[in-house]
């Protein structure tokens, strides 16, 4: 076969075999990536959405930093036993200012892509302290430690303008207020009083409606806001932005 | 401190100055960095970098100094000594690596005896990330340095390229793992997976992998072959094409320059499709091109028979490495990826069985006309079994990225089993194997110290391997079987818990199969010792069979079949 024979010529030139292999294992992930990064229709268009709240993300943040993805996935698909399991199957939209995505890729633990508000503050708060208190045959591991960690947010300013400049919509006002509104959000009756219209006119009016940012007391420890109070208020939060009321599953542009 | 100003002079040791000039030019960044810490993980990590870099450099400049007019880099030799060190750092990770495995899976079956409320950094969450990566780049890794620094040389009979840099790509190596690892235990991670470390080790391990490729390059190109051998080929990819996924993934931006977090580029789809092209090519790239450039040199170094065909090796390796890279998507079926890109995965999944078995087809009928080396070669008997377990995996593989058996083995233990069938079977197997051979060859000795012993590591970790995928197997299907169940009345018929302590069992079988597998490796790192010791069977060759420059190896084992 001559295709063969010459193939004698890459095995003499160490560059053009290095050249060789860079363009045919480009080929693949150039197709598989660019279009996702400018097709219009790779994200659904969905009512709802907003940017994370300050201390949802530093929750967030500790979900990532104690490997919570490593057993539990946040990507419900659309069949018929996951649906009715956990929710609404998920979509890409919801999770479009996830820098990185949480998607997971094992159920060790459930699925909690719709684990807000499913049960209360008070129940995962005992349940990350003790999982086998509340559930025997649980093999997850204890979060007591969260409770009596100070959460660390001082530079949550920088955080917010990072996520940013990577197109999180954070407007100024959002970042100047960003301490107040982790006060806000964990102390609403004592020290972040001041911040609490501000954190709701912000957030919701980014959501586009009301009662999609919830402000209390998350670890049971008003005097001091911790790590489980940034875990637990993100956990609540979420898969409860995307208002279904409005969502159009069969619009064309939503058909993927 | 002139005897040391005095060596640098003299031209053939740039490259020490070099060396050291770029290391102390990092030293200065992590003293910043340590200085002007923004959190205390950052702070221990610029120390832990200050230390071993700092060593490095110390201990360099010592050596250096004492060289008087000595070259340790002499153009006649082999760079031995980088390879020696290659191996004791494969053997020492992958026992480390191991253990964690063990640990972990104690502690998803007895949490109550294996997690600690007070010590939050030996969760699960944790740990895991610390056992894939030091069993992927701290043992794979290490072999893929050692075994790519030995074969290149042989193959282009030449002293590999650079002087110092080889090392400097070694010792960054292991600084690199050492910063990920203990940054796992701080809660450093972007968690990514196979991608876990922060931006600041990504750019170290960028730096020391683009030197990796200069000095592969620089010895191909100083070569005295006129012919690039097939292993290199696979090598060479495998260098290049892990830059580019390196790069790509983990495009970031930190959110302070003297702070561990960093923000990814990529959000959510974007960023899912761009992990599991990485991901599922670290898979590629790292455990299946690699390890297959260790199945084209040492099978047939071993059994001392050319490659079965030349022509399947040219079919093999391009046809690989363009269909892997499109695999990716299979890791995200039925997620909010859109269906063209799953579809694509799907596709190149299936499509990927035939280089794969071409590959092990081609690998095993190296065998022809020594077919006995099975029975009496331990080592040839592994090499040879990791081939059966790569067939295995790559046939499972593609099985399990079809849409609708995905729906039930995604999310499942049929996934680790899976994989560990690949990282036990064939990466594990085969890079004992090439272990096994390195040694004696690296140290002049007859033989390994037990043939025996190295039978007892084959059957224990080959009992171990089958306890852990069955087990594996049957806990997966069982809960995607439980998942999806209705009973009479059409409702859901088990709470996910159910689910959870069903594998109970299983998770049992899985630890013992997982320490048996430990066992085999503990086994092998006391054979090995011995041997560089020069006990029982491992005596010293004869002196005038040492294989040097000047009296190369028999070349006929390499040459191509035709």
């Amino acid at each position: 076969m001559g295709l063969m024979n010459n193939h004698g010529v890459l095995e003499r030139h160490s560059l053009l075999l290095t050249i060789g292999i860079l363009v045919v294992v480009s080929i693949g992930g150039i197709i598989q990536m660019a279009p996702l990064m400018y097709m219009d229709n790779t994200i659904e268009k969905v009512d709802g959405m907003r940017p994370y709240t300050p201390l949802e993300l530093k929750g967030r943040d500790i979900y990532i930093r104690e490997g919570c993805y490593v057993c539990h996935s946040q990507m419900v698909r659309p069949l018929r036993d996951e649906v009715e399991r956990y929710g609404h199957y998920s979509l890409a939209a919801e999770s479009m200012y996830d820098h990185p995505f949480q998607w997971g890729s094992k159920r060790t633990g459930p699925d909690l892509a719709r684990v807000g508000g499913k049960y209360s503050a008070e129940w995962q708060v005992d349940h990350l302290v003790d999982p086998r208190a509340l559930v025997p045959e649980s093999i997850m591991p204890p979060y007591a430690f969260l409770m009596d960690k100070k959460l660390k947010y001082e530079d949550i300013e920088d955080r917010l303008r990072t996520e940013r400049m990577v197109g999180v919509p954070y407007t100024d006002e959002m970042i100047e207020n960003a301490k107040g509104h982790i006060l806000a959000q964990a102390d609403p009756n004592d020290k972040g009083f001041d911040f609490y219209d501000s954190l709701m006119g912000l957030y919701e009016a980014e959501a586009g409606r009301e009662g999609t940012v919830e402000a209390r007391d998350w670890d049971g420890n008003p005097d001091e806001i911790t790590e489980m109070d940034a875990l637990v208020a993100y956990l609540q939060m979420t898969g409860t932005l995307v208002d279904f009321s409005t969502y159009q599953a069969d619009d064309l542009s939503n058909r993927r | 401190m002139t005897e040391m100003i005095g060596s640098f002079r003299r031209g053939n040791n740039t490259s020490i100055l070099g060396v050291g000039v770029l290391t102390a030019i990092f030293l200065f960044f992590a003293l910043l960095m340590a200085a002007f810490a923004k959190d205390v993980a950052m702070e221990y990590q610029a120390l832990t970098f200050l230390v071993l870099a700092g060593g490095f450099l110390i201990v360099t400049a010592l050596w250096a100094g004492g060289l008087v007019d000595r070259n340790p880099f002499d153009e006649s030799e082999y760079e031995n000594t980088l390879v020696k060190f290659g191996v004791a750092a494969s053997m020492f990770w992958g026992i480390a690596g191991l253990l964690v495995g063990v640990i972990i899976a104690l502690q998803l079956t007895w949490p109550n005896v294996f997690y600690f409320p007070e010590l939050g950094w030996t969760n699960f969450g944790r740990l895991r990330p610390l056992h894939t990566s030091a069993v992927i780049f701290a043992f794979g890794g290490n072999v893929l340095l050692a075994t790519s620094f030995y074969v290149v040389q042989r193959t282009c009979r030449t002293r590999l390229a650079g002087g110092m840099w080889p090392w400097f790509v070694f010792w960054g190596y292991q600084i690199f793992i050492v910063l990920a690892a203990t940054g796992y235990l701080m809660g450093v991670t972007q968690s990514k997976e196979y991608a876990e470390p922060e931006w600041y080790v990504d750019l170290w391990l960028t730096l020391v992998w683009v030197v990796y490729l200069l000095v592969f390059l620089g010895t191909l190109w100083k070569r005295k072959e006129p012919h690039i051998y097939v292993a290199n080929w696979f090598y060479l990819s495998f260098i290049v094409t892990i830059a580019m996924l390196h790069i790509v993934n983990n495009l970031s931006i930190p959110v302070s320059l003297t702070g561990s977090k960093s923000v990814q580029v990529f959000a959510g789809v974007q960023d899912a499709m761009t992990q599991w092209w990485y991901g599922h090519n670290a898979v590629g790239f790292f455990l299946t091109t690699g390890f297959l450039a260790i199945m084209y040199y040492f099978i047939p170094k071993r059994v001392n028979r050319p490659v079965y065909s030349y022509r399947l090796s040219i079919v093999h390796f391009w046809s690989l490495i363009f269909i892997y890279i499109w695999a990716g998507p299979h890791h995200l079926h039925y997620t909010a990826l859109p269906q063209w890109a799953q579809t694509l995965g799907m596709t190149f999944s299936i499509m990927l069985w035939m280089p794969s078995w071409g590959g092990m087809i081609n690998g095993v009928m190296t065998l022809s006309g020594a077919w006995d080396k099975l029975r009496t070669d331990p080592v040839v008997r592994m090499m040879v079994v990791s081939l059966a377990f790569y067939g295995m995996a790559t046939f499972e593989g593609p099985l399990m990225s079809v849409r609708a058996v995905n729906s039930l083995s995604h999310y499942t233990e049929w996934g680790i089993g899976h994989v560990h069938s690949g990282a036990l079977g064939w990466v594990g197997y085969i890079s004992f194997g090439a272990l096994y051979c390195l040694v004696p060859w690296l140290y002049k000795k007859q033989g390994l110290y037990s043939k025996s012993l190295v039978e007892w590591h084959f059957w224990i970790s080959t009992i171990g391997i089958i306890f852990y995928m069955i087990s594996m197997w049957f806990a997966g299907i069982m809960e995607g079987l439980m998942w999806r169940a209705y009973n009479e009345y059409g409702f859901l018929e088990y709470s996910f818990v159910e689910t959870v302590e069903a594998k109970h069992i299983s998770y049992i079988i899985r630890m013992v199969g997982g320490l048996l597998y430990f066992s085999g490796a503990a086994i092998m790192a006391y054979n090995l010792i011995r041997t560089t010791l020069g006990h029982g069977e491992a005596k010293d060759l004869d002196p005038a069979a040492n294989t040097t420059l000047a009296n190369p190896e028999p070349r006929t084992a390499l040459a191509p079949a035709e």
